[in-house]
């Protein structure tokens, strides 16, 4: 449904944020996309709904070459991708309800979307989106009123309502905390099952992206280091995408302090004196 | 550590020797400009009538008290002249300056090498004229009367609003903007859903001020014949009418009072 060929990018600061990926995602596939700060995650989906323009390659989605859309036949393609962003990006200003119909901007004329007269059909939609997602109360309060975590509900009410293919998710819980970020991630995958949507979602929290992801995709400076499943993400991979680390490190020093009385082990000390400094 | 704070203390000084001799030398230069400029004022100032001002104000004010109630029937239609001049002007220069705003600010100006640099020029020379200059010119142009003060305070205020707005649009937040477009919205729904929610509140902020600060302008314009009130008060000032001048100055007060009042609750209910 989604195909990525030989996808390149580079900024006109000169760096190479895509360095020829390729990538095809199927129906109803929930991928997570992996790696460090700056290995261009972001770019690679933000090029695939055209927020960002490639240097060269293909984008194939339900038939077309998105790369070569302009601008009527791009906004029909981006109908049918849904984006949820990290900051939300909600527009402060209007309602919840507003925010979520905006999803329907693509659907609806300029002067229905003006005087907010839009269709029965797509209110009755965003009631039931709002009450899925836990708002059903909120629709008349304005986005800055609101925490994060509903925020992000409203970002997601905002995608689905757009009755998309593909769900693009840039960071979704880089800004919240562990708990809401846990269920912001079940109620992503949960939706997307439920809708039988694909998803890309860029995400820097590797076990969060284990536990929900069905395929994990994982980028270094602009290439495909890995792709395969949760399960395969052993630590010599990881040290592929993100560098040299000790990724057993945080289970061993779990174990140290369950024993407190090894307190002249030297590792241990040295971090003490590290934190005092 | 204790060695070197024992031995000799580092000095610290706010100047050094040349800055302290430059700021003394400033000082003195500028006192010496200051008295000389006093003497030279002084000389060409005829002191009896300064002497004499007092007296001349006390004369004055006792002329213009009590204030010509009787004269506020003739007042009454230049008064409503004078907030219809402020108030036409103010909503004709928004309808200009908006679209103005749009093709100045950098980040949706549809051309910054053309269309920008043509933006900015109509904002500087509706700045760089005041509304008095703009309503003589106007005055010879389309003849005495309201119309010609309607003009001048719109060009004078477009650059205003313009520019206030067009600042106001750069600092919007782009990534509001983009999930708006990311939904497949067209150019003209981009404008409705993600920026005029963020900019509504600075612009009705810059369109009440603008206002507040028209109805004083306006006052004035008169004088050259552009309407209002200000025909009434030169014509007062000039047949020495006292204590119609004291009506009249009453009355622009409560009008200010009373589009500081509007503007303040204006700006409570936006924001």
């Amino acid at each position: 449904m989604l195909e990525i060929k030989q996808l390149i990018k580079k900024y006109r600061t000169g760096d190479l944020a895509i360095n020829g990926v390729d990538l095809k995602v199927e129906k109803g596939q929930v991928m997570a996309l992996i790696g460090p700060s700056g290995a261009g995650k972001s770019t690679l989906i933000r090029c695939v709904n055209r927020l960002e323009t490639p240097t060269s390659g293909e984008i194939w989605f339900n038939g077309e070459n998105i790369v070569k859309l302009r601008s009527g036949k791009l906004r029909k393609a981006r109908r049918n991708m849904g984006m949820i962003f990290q900051e939300y990006a909600l527009v402060e200003r209007l309602t919840v309800m507003e925010n979520v119909l905006s999803g329907r901007l693509g659907y609806v004329g300029f002067w229905r979307s003006y005087l907010r007269k839009f269709p029965q059909t797509d209110v009755k939609e965003a009631f039931r989106l709002l009450e899925k997602v836990g708002l059903e109360k909120m629709f008349n309060k304005r986005a800055d009123e609101l925490s994060g975590g509903q925020r992000q509900r409203v970002g997601i009410a905002r995608a689905l309502i757009q009755n998309p293919d593909i769900l693009l998710v840039d960071e979704p819980t880089a800004s919240l905390d562990p708990k809401t970020s846990r269920q912001i991630m079940r109620l992503i995958t949960e939706l997307c099952e439920e809708h039988q949507l694909a998803a890309i979602i860029n995400i820097h929290d590797v076990a969060l992206a284990q536990m929900f992801a069905e395929r994990i995709v994982g980028l270094r400076e602009g290439n495909i280091v890995y792709d395969g499943h949760p399960d395969n993400l052993k630590p010599d991979v990881l040290t592929e995408i993100y560098g040299e680390e000790d990724w057993t490190a945080v289970r061993k020093n779990k174990a140290k302090k369950g024993t407190e009385s090894e307190f002249d082990d030297e590792s241990l000390s040295e971090e003490h004196m590290a934190e005092m400094m | 550590m204790t060695e070197a704070l024992s031995s000799t203390p580092k000095v610290w000084q706010h100047r050094n020797r040349n800055q302290q001799l430059l700021s003394w030398f400033l000082w003195l230069t500028g006192t010496a400009i200051f008295m000389y400029c006093w003497q030279m004022i002084s000389e060409s100032t005829t002191w009896f009538f300064v002497w004499d001002a007092p007296r001349i104000a006390a004369d004055i004010g006792s002329r213009m008290i009590p204030p010509r109630w009787s004269y506020i029937s003739e007042l009454l239609e230049p008064l409503w002249d004078t907030i219809n001049i402020a108030t036409i002007g103010t909503m004709l220069a928004i309808l200009m300056a908006v679209p103005v705003a749009f093709l100045a600010a950098r980040n949706t100006t549809p051309s910054t090498k053309f269309v920008r640099p043509i933006a900015l020029l109509i904002i500087v020379s509706s700045r760089s004229i005041n509304s008095l200059i703009w309503a003589l010119l106007l005055v010879s142009i389309i003849g005495p009367g309201v119309v010609a003060g309607i003009v001048a305070i719109s060009l004078r205020s477009i650059g205003f609003i313009s520019k206030l707005l067009y600042e106001a649009i750069e600092e919007i937040d782009k990534d509001q903007v983009e999930a708006i477009s990311a939904t497949g919205a067209s150019g003209l729904q981009k404008l409705i859903y993600g920026i005029f929610p963020q900019i509504l509140p600075a612009f009705a902020g810059i369109s009440v001020f603008r206002w507040d600060i028209n109805i004083r302008e306006s006052t004035v314009l008169g004088y050259v014949g552009a309407g209002g009130i200000g025909l009434q008060l030169n014509a007062s000032l000039n047949v020495l009418a006292w204590p119609q001048v004291t009506l009249i100055l009453i009355l622009i007060l409560l009008t200010v009072i009373f589009s500081e009042w509007v503007s303040a609750k204006v700006r409570h209910a936006i924001i």
